[in-house]
């Protein structure tokens, strides 16, 4: 789950790393309210969880209050790479002498978070890796030890950071350390990190990405979840325990476990075809998650198909047979759908399905070659 | 042969008293497993399965009275990292856990904390082991697979269940099953598995079944390259998944344009491996 810049920066000040001031506002007459109390000079962000928002024209420095809010009135309500604008962030405008980048991940291959810096901050970190590697500085931290001190000392030192700011950005890297172990974070990013022209270490920007697995852990966090970054069926699917995932194509996937649920997405375009969602039920196949799931799949209009594939292993195939059944009852589908039972009491609920008029098929590549025929069929493609 | 478990492997349950815990202890039993201890704190002094199986309150009591060797944890994920903790303290040498969900960053104090300790954690959030006509661990349908001399190893659940039962199909029988899991943090990689299938007398031939996310499937196409004597024949799943979401796994994402299929297959393929279409076409490229 991402957080919005305004947030993690309200984070990261808790931590002591300084921010610079200014608030949160959704409409114009506030911003040039906020734009007043800062003096005039400011800059409006645009509060939207993708990256780019400079290039679209939505961060926009201020000379004045008015035009601040002028400003405002473009941004608020603007649509940035298809999400729509409803809050900015005010912040005065600062004299920057110099960018940096800081941040800190989770290293999956060393199984340990890194920190990263780089002199090169305020542009695309990506784009720097990949441009000049020498520049991007990673020094992976102990998880039972936590961040040291020597080793943000070495961070300076390798960024070239001249020697009157080390003591301030030792302060800054272990807040940041902080802010990602005390909020679970997968990522937290100071990009830039500038030194301004009155000598001060100021968070410009800040981005954070928190472990989805532990928001049990972290209510306050996770109420401050956008939803216009999800599909509104992601939404419903995860209320009912369902995995999904909107795609392009037209077959709709029905299957139990992540790995299978791709692996099937996968066959359905060998064979021609292109999966319409991925879609993982989880374990258990109760008629109420299955209706769920159904509703689901076929609130999506380019759907010609429902494939189901379902490899009974703990959970019984007669069982999962019932739960589709009643599933169809309540929903009553209108497209051809394709099942595959496999495992315990497969040939019974396989039974109970042909005699519903489902498409029935023993194996993954014969349930594939008869979705996708179904499906032309279906749409005259 | 096999690796990790055999007929020898002494389980303790943690969680045994849980919806989960009980139903998969019974699953265990029937198919033969010793499972010997269970542990649910408060509970110490109960039995379970008619009388069969003691419970203690702590892992350490349950390893000292029964010489239990392997623990498998069925516990939810807040409580998990702890009953990680408290396996590796214990004594045991091997812990399964099956629990899907546990923080990435607990798991990497945790995976930290294990390796310093030299214990081996298989998962979290994975199906357990399978070593057919011998022992499981975890939570894999014992009967979808015949003793034989092919080494499975996978990231998945369901999936590998496929591929087992693709085998079987093909009168193929499998060695030892492991599922490491789908998380992107986790105690045995594919590397360590292949290490032991190819030391073991038992395995002549391996199964690799990976996903898109991280470089798991890249390192072990190193590996392959460089130590494996034994033919390894692979799939990878994800293929169509789009970039930037997670594919029901925590682990499964590609990120940054990295952990893609396509980079793994081509990886896989300059090892030497074969990689399989789609899971039913393993077999054939087993000579099955």
């Amino acid at each position: 789950m991402n957080l919005h810049e305004y947030q993690s920066k309200q984070i990261f000040a808790r931590y002591g790393i300084p921010i610079p001031r200014g608030r949160v506002a959704s409409n114009s007459d506030e911003v040039k309210q906020i734009a007043e109390e800062l003096g005039g000079r400011v800059v409006v962000k645009s509060q939207v969880l993708v990256g780019g928002r400079g290039k679209a024209g939505g961060i926009r420095l201020a000379k004045t209050a008015e035009e601040a809010q002028e400003l405002a009135n473009k941004i608020l309500g603007m649509e940035i790479k298809g999400l729509p604008v409803r809050r900015v962030l005010v912040d005065e405008a600062v004299g920057i002498e110099k960018e940096i980048y800081l941040g800190i991940t989770n290293d999956r291959a060393s199984r340990k978070p890194v920190m990263i810096a780089s002199a090169e901050g305020g542009v695309d970190i990506e784009e720097v890796a990949a441009r000049s590697p020498d520049r991007i500085i990673r020094l992976h931290i102990d998880p039972l030890l936590g961040l040291r001190e020597y080793q943000s000392r070495d961070i300076a030192v390798a960024i070239d950071l001249p020697k009157e700011y080390w003591r301030q950005f030792m302060a800054v890297a272990d807040g940041l350390w902080q802010v990602y172990q005390d909020n679970d974070a997968t990522l937290v990013e100071i990009n830039p990190l500038v030194i301004t022209k009155d000598k001060r270490l100021v968070a410009l920007d800040g981005k954070m990405v928190i472990d989805d697995n532990a928001l049990f852990r972290r209510p306050d966090i996770a109420e401050k979840r956008d939803l216009d970054v999800e599909a509104p069926e992601e939404i419903t699917a995860r209320k009912y325990g369902l995995s999904y995932i909107k795609l392009d194509g037209q077959i709709g996937c029905m299957v139990n476990g992540a790995g299978l649920a791709m692996a099937t997405m996968d066959i359905i375009k060998l064979y021609g075809g292109q999966p319409a969602n991925f879609l993982d039920i989880g374990g258990g196949a109760g008629a109420e998650k299955v209706a769920a799931a159904f509703r689901i799949i076929l609130s999506d209009p380019n759907v010609c198909a429902v494939l189901i594939n379902i490899f009974g292993g703990i959970t019984r195939g007669d069982e999962v047979a019932r739960g589709i059944l009643a599933a169809i009852q309540e929903v009553k589908p209108t497209v051809p759908m394709v099942v595959r039972l496999v495992g315990t009491n497969a040939e019974e609920g396989r039974r109970l399905l042909a005699d519903a008029n489902m498409i029935t098929a023993e194996t993954l590549a014969e349930a594939a070659e008869k979705s996708v025929t179904a499906a032309k069929e279906r749409c005259n493609q | 042969m096999s690796i990790l478990i055999n007929r020898n492997t002494r389980v303790i349950v943690q969680g045994i008293t849980g919806n989960e815990g009980l139903f998969h202890t019974t699953q265990m039993v029937l198919y033969g497993t010793e499972v010997v201890a269970g542990v649910t704190p408060g509970k110490g002094g109960d039995w379970v399965l008619e009388g069969k199986i003691p419970v203690f309150d702590t892992v350490k009591q349950g390893v000292d009275v029964t010489g239990a060797n392997t623990s498998v944890i069925f516990v939810p994920a807040r409580f998990a990292p702890d009953a990680i903790y408290e396996a590796a303290d214990s004594g045991v040498s091997l812990v399964f856990c099956i629990t899907e969900g546990i923080p990435v960053q607990d798991m990497m104090r945790v995976r930290e904390y294990l390796d310093q300790k030299g214990v081996r954690l298989v998962g979290p959030n994975c199906p357990g082991a399978l070593t057919p006509g011998e022992s499981k661990v975890g939570i894999i349908p014992g009967n979808i697979a015949i003793p034989g001399s092919v080494g499975v190893v996978s990231r998945s659940g369901t999936l590998t269940y496929e591929v087992l039962y693709a085998l079987k199909q093909h009168n193929l029988g499998a060695s030892t099953c492991v599922g490491i899991g789908g998380d992107p943090v986790n105690g045995t990689n594919f590397i360590d598995v292949l290490g032991l299938f190819e030391a073991d007398p038992g395995t002549n031939s391996v199964v690799l079944i990976g996903e898109i996310g991280g470089s798991d499937e890249e390192r072990a196409a190193e590996f392959i390259a460089r130590y494996m004597t034994k033919p390894v024949v692979s799939f990878i799943a994800g293929q169509t998944a789009p970039a930037g979401k997670r594919m029901g796994h925590a682990g499964a994402i590609i990120e940054g344009g990295a952990g893609t299929a396509a980079d793994k297959i081509k990886a896989l393929t300059n090892a030497g491996v074969q990689v399989a279409r789609h899971p039913e076409e393993i077999p054939g490229l087993l000579g099955g």
